[in-house]
């Protein structure tokens, strides 16, 4: 294809783009920057409150809590899906898939039933006797670990399942021969094998709980806010534009060196130093 | 695979923990009960009668299926010949764009639907309706790009050159030719982004107005002040679609391809 007719074929998409999201994020950014002179102000001000940074830690507290529990759930079902014989195969991706693309709204709203006042876990807490009191488990950093979780786990797992297909098993097959025990083997040969899916995998979940405005809404209440529903809040219920704007740009950041953080941990880990997303 | 006890019973306990909360769902909104309990006293389906009595459910629903349906056809206008156009030239620079049309799924979704809400409703003036439109525009483009281009990369463009040599113009090669060859890749990539766009809500949180709001963002508004086993209803129905969707696709492409 001539370069012309590619670029003329290209041009309404990157017209598009460049008018109603570039054009839309630098004039929102802008303003942070520009206050009769290039100015950090804003910034300034946005990392000397304590209110503020404790909602940055909190957010990336949780997503980086939600990211290791997914690893430490996602790889071993993984694994176990990709050696499974094709027709469960399809059953159990079916199952893993079923949840990521039902309304996050509906995910929350499940735990909302489980972890609420007159919810699932206190209702048979208090008919066996073992609490008196109903606990306060919704609107808590834990329901919003918990409804991250459950909403990320299905990304990590389809991550890894392709890695995991794609290792041939007479490899682990070699090292038990060779005298390793199966979970040293596993731990020796596979896991090392899968650690491209495993920093794709983390990206997404990490990236994704750290941007999530569903979850945090829904089960966090207002006292444990995340930097999507603290964006969200400024924005529309305090029309606080600057700040909004501040934070957006921070999370855009904040996205982009979650990126490149595990991309160069991913090189140091494999001496190839390939990239992986 | 040889026996490993051990791990089948984790993997089990993992898609139970998959399944359940869904599972307690569905099972709550046949309870007769005014507000959600489980275990569910009774049996009924007045639940289900009474989601379609909420006009604002089936209002937002009406614009929910419009905004996915024409945002995603608008992404595969636009995005069908640009991954063309990105596969038949790849160079270091068609590499670059091609990031550039992924690039809204790397900003977060609620600085998309804010800087949109800045942009579209506070200084353009446009009505709500257009802004949505394209911010589920923006969702949707990323998966045709990135369907479509793997369907277009496993195909031989040989017969395209073929078509030519017999006389095809280029355009008709590729509207005769590419196309019907990527329609499974094309369905896909439109079951995808149709529901990414239905089921967002950070983006239609920002675009929303008075009488134009998406199904999620109503539901959402409706939770945080009611809690009935309407709410559930309405998830019982939004999981059939969902199932209904994954059967297409598994029909069609299979749901091996898409992930």
């Amino acid at each position: 294809m001539s370069k012309k007719t590619a670029y003329l074929i290209l041009t309404p998409g990157i017209v598009l783009l460049l008018f109603f999201l570039m054009l839309p994020l630098v004039s929102i950014i802008w303003p942070t920057f520009y206050d009769g002179g290039l100015t950090f102000n804003s910034y300034l001000v946005f990392f000397q409150d304590s209110y503020n940074l404790a909602i940055l830690f909190r957010t990336i507290k949780i997503s980086l809590i939600v990211t290791i529990i997914g690893i430490g759930f996602g790889v071993p079902t993984a694994y176990y899906i990709a050696n499974s014989p094709k027709k469960w195969r399809g059953l159990l991706m079916s199952l893993t898939l079923f949840p990521l693309l039902t309304n996050s709204v509906v995910r929350s709203f499940a735990w909302i039933n489980i972890l609420g006042r007159n919810g699932i876990i206190n209702t048979a807490l208090l008919s066996t006797g073992l609490i008196s009191e109903p606990l306060t488990l919704l609107y808590t950093e834990f329901a919003i670990i918990m409804g991250s979780f459950y909403l990320f786990l299905p990304v990590m797992i389809i991550s890894l399942v392709g890695t995991f297909e794609n290792i041939d098993t007479e490899i682990m097959e070699a090292a038990e021969t060779l005298g390793a025990n199966r979970l040293a083997a596993f731990v020796k040969v596979i896991l090392p094998l899968s650690i491209p899916g495993i920093i794709v995998g983390s990206i997404l979940v990490f990236t994704g709980t750290l941007t999530a405005y569903t979850t945090p809404q829904l089960l966090g209440g207002n006292r444990n806010m995340m930097m999507s529903t603290f964006l969200y809040q400024n924005a529309m219920a305090l029309g606080d534009w600057q700040s909004a704007s501040v934070i957006a740009l921070i999370m855009i950041v904040t996205t982009l060196l979650v990126m490149k953080g595990f991309n160069t941990v991913a090189a140091k880990l494999d001496k190839r130093g390939e990239k992986y997303a | 695979m040889r026996k490993q006890r051990g791990l089948s019973m984790f993997v089990f306990l993992v898609f139970a923990f998959l399944c359940i909360p869904l599972l307690i769902v569905t099972v709550t909104a046949f309870g007769e009960q005014a507000s959600i309990q489980f275990p569910i006293e009774g049996f009924t389906f007045q639940w289900f009668a009474k989601v379609f009595e909420i006009s604002s459910f089936m209002e937002s629903l009406i614009l929910s299926l419009q905004i996915s349906f024409f945002a995603t056809i608008l992404a595969l206008a636009i995005g069908i010949p640009a991954a063309y156009a990105l596969a038949r030239r790849q160079t270091a620079k068609t590499a670059l764009l091609k990031s550039f049309f992924l690039s809204p799924t790397i900003v977060p979704g609620v600085v998309v639907g804010y800087a949109l809400f800045q942009f579209i409703v506070v200084q353009l003036e446009l009505p709500v309706y257009q802004g949505l439109l394209l911010g589920h525009f923006l969702i949707s483009l990323p998966y045709v790009i990135r369907v479509v281009g793997s369907s277009l990369e496993q195909l031989d463009f040989s017969i395209e050159e073929v078509a030519w040599t017999l006389g095809c113009t280029k355009l008709a090669a590729f509207i005769r030719i590419i196309i019907p060859n990527i329609t499974s890749g094309i369905f896909a990539s439109f079951m995808l982004a149709f529901i990414n766009s239905f089921n967002n809500i950070p983006v239609s949180q920002f675009l929303s107005g008075p009488g134009v709001a998406t199904l999620p963002t109503i539901l959402m508004n409706y939770i945080e002040y009611n809690y009935d086993p309407t709410v559930s209803a309405l998830s019982v129905l939004l999981m059939l679609g969902t199932i209904l969707l994954m059967f297409l696709i598994e029909k069609t492409l299979g749901l091996a391809s898409v992930t």
